[in-house]
């Protein structure tokens, strides 16, 4: 009998900066399981945030190129419209998309880009420390909302998936979750989804992740879980919020 | 080929295609808009890429993605834009990478005017965004001089593997002027499949390539630094270009004048000629590296009292004469900056305060 289980080919054997119990590690064998599937390693750019996943490229075994904060979609612009034959993704944080890079996402989406994002929710800044994200929920506790984010004083939490599903160019988009095994199940799928998207050079394609960050959340990897599904999931709907079938 | 009467904007994208570089990314912005608008035709006749970013810092990393992934790219814009752009310029050189850059300055600070000026000196020489890094600069002083710099600009960008700048003002990107586009200007992209995130099936590898400029690592960020710079003291070696004009006599000043500025020098010196009295000026092309040992052998000759920096701008380039002069003349600043050019005869009574 041979091997089950087995590493994919695009993930490298890099030992993990990522802190115990975070969701980045299962969205990074997700995005490698998809590559390798689909046979695109060799023609495949990934671009890392700034974030936690600043570091992303250690991990996976094809091209890579390193953004700044928010830049990644203007930067996968850059790549796909000068080489549209190569398999473009950028993998953004919350911080990084939903606050700085704002501008370069909306603006990437309604043009149509053809690349795919991969943009994690896990509701607060990790790398610098756990500071309060566009996308953290009415009172939660960061260092920089230590009293509990104050929504009369900075607004609810930004809905990404809704906001981008709302221009009409882009069409594939959808909210998933890495919490439990059938929410990764079904990312996975979405995920596959979009690079296929990509592959047939149709439109632009973001799969949001409800994720968690137990360090910063000051929670264990399972309470952590059990928060962002009592708290995230249902402010966070998942499901297909746009499908090219659909528009 | 035959010159033709050109628009120096018009005449800045054409160079870049004539120079072999197909992909242009760019922000509105006056007074260097007639770039784009030029490009988005020229672009769809020879098959090339034509994109408005949503803004000039998202177009600076539209450059580095393109740039990285082993295209030719290029970008124009202006002062305020430029200094938006600057953030992903700092990228690009950190994860060092080729690109150019056209700043047609208007004035400053803030939204300034939208006149021509040279303001932005010391930003494009020394203070271009974050870090240890710098761009090879280069100033034209006429349409033609343009077009040739933005040829050789790529070729250059490449060999470093930096970031180039042309540095014109206003008036070089708005005035028309006969050019001619030299066909031995043209050259291939250098090979860039040791280090461009091209693909490794498309460069039959099996070897992933990796563009950053983060190194957590002190001691590889301090390489990378050391790396940088090596790079910066080559382009001093074999980079530094400059003309000189009526240095063969015993002049009493010598001028030291860029882009526009240095033509109504020229004119000033003519006129002054005329009167008897001879004035030398040394006209920089490469405003980094400067033309150090060539300014301060122009003002070590004994007939020559002492040096003015004649520039639309308040004093920026006189830092780079005085530390060339090395305090053996006397450098004297004289300029505007509001938008309207000195014109000679306001150069001419300068110089005579200095006689």
């Amino acid at each position: 009998m041979g091997k089950t289980f087995t590493k994919p080919e695009a993930l490298s054997d890099q030992i993990t900066h990522y802190c115990p119990g975070c969701t980045h590690g299962v969205i990074h064998r997700l995005v490698a399981e998809v590559i390798d599937e689909l046979g695109i390693r060799g023609r495949t750019v990934g671009i890392a945030p700034v974030g936690c996943a600043v570091l992303a490229y250690n991990y996976f075994t094809f091209d890579f190129q390193e953004a700044a904060h928010g830049r990644a979609p203007a930067m996968a612009t850059g790549i796909k419209r000068v080489r549209p034959d190569l398999m473009v993704f950028t993998y953004q944080g919350d911080g990084d998309l939903a606050s700085i890079g704002m501008g370069e996402i909306i603006h990437a989406a309604n043009r149509g880009e053809k690349f795919t994002t991969i943009f994690v929710n896990n509701a607060i800044y990790g790398m610098t420390g756990g500071q309060m994200a566009p996308t953290s929920m009415p009172n939660q506790r960061t260092t920089t909302s230590p009293f509990g984010r104050d929504v009369d004083d900075v607004g609810m939490p930004i809905k990404v998936a809704e906001l981008i599903a709302a221009l009409q160019t882009p069409a594939y988009i959808v909210r998933q979750a890495v919490l439990k095994p059938k929410h990764i199940v079904k990312a996975k799928k979405a995920i596959k989804q979009a690079f296929q998207y990509q592959m047939e050079g149709r439109c632009f394609s973001m799969v949001e992740l409800v994720s968690t960050c137990p360090t910063n959340w000051g929670l264990t990897p399972v309470d952590a879980i059990k928060w962002a599904e009592d708290n995230m999931l249902p402010y966070y709907p998942l499901g297909e919020y746009k499908t090219p079938e659909a528009a | 080929m035959a010159k033709v009467l050109m628009k120096g904007n018009e005449a800045i994208g054409e160079a870049a295609i004539r120079a072999g570089c197909l992909n242009y990314f760019a922000y509105p912005i006056t007074p260097q808009s007639e770039v784009a608008e030029y490009l988005v035709r020229r672009m769809k006749e020879v098959g090339g890429v034509f994109l408005q970013g949503e803004s000039e810092v998202a177009v600076s990393y539209m450059i580095f993605g393109a740039s990285a992934a082993g295209a030719r790219v290029f970008t124009t814009s202006s002062s305020p834009g430029i200094s938006l752009m600057s953030e992903g310029i700092s990228y690009i050189a950190g994860a060092q990478c080729p690109a150019v850059f056209v700043n047609i300055m208007r004035g400053g600070p803030g939204l300034g005017g939208i006149l021509p000026s040279q303001a932005d000196y010391l930003q494009a020489t020394k203070g271009m965004g974050h870090g240890d890094f710098r761009l090879l600069v280069m100033a034209p002083a006429s349409v033609q001089e343009a077009v040739t710099m933005v040829m050789q600009a790529f070729p250059l960008a490449e060999k470093y593997r930096n970031p180039v700048m042309i540095l014109g003002d206003g008036l070089i990107g708005q005035m028309m002027e006969p050019v001619e586009f030299f066909d031995d200007l043209k050259t291939d992209a250098t090979n860039k499949d040791t280090w461009a995130t091209n693909g490794m099936d498309h460069r039959g590898s099996r070897q992933r390539n990796l563009v950053k400029s983060l190194f957590l690592d002190p001691e590889a960020l301090n390489q990378n630094n050391l790396t940088l710079k090596a790079k910066y003291d080559q382009m001093k070696q074999e980079e530094v270009r400059f003309e000189t004009y009526n240095t063969d006599t015993d002049y009493q000043v010598l001028i030291v004048s860029y882009g526009t500025m240095s033509r109504v020098c020229r004119t000033a010196i003519d006129n002054m000629k005329k009167e008897g009295v001879e004035i030398g000026m040394v006209r920089p092309q490469t405003l980094f590296p400067f033309p150090e040992k060539q300014v301060l052998v122009a003002a070590e000759k004994k007939s020559c009292k002492s040096v003015a920096s004649i520039e639309m701008s308040m004093g920026q380039m006189i830092e780079d004469i005085q530390i060339s002069v090395q305090g053996k003349r006397p450098v004297h600043w004289y300029g505007k900056c509001g938008g309207d050019v000195p014109t000679p005869e306001e150069v001419t009574e300068f110089i005579h305060t200095l006689l």
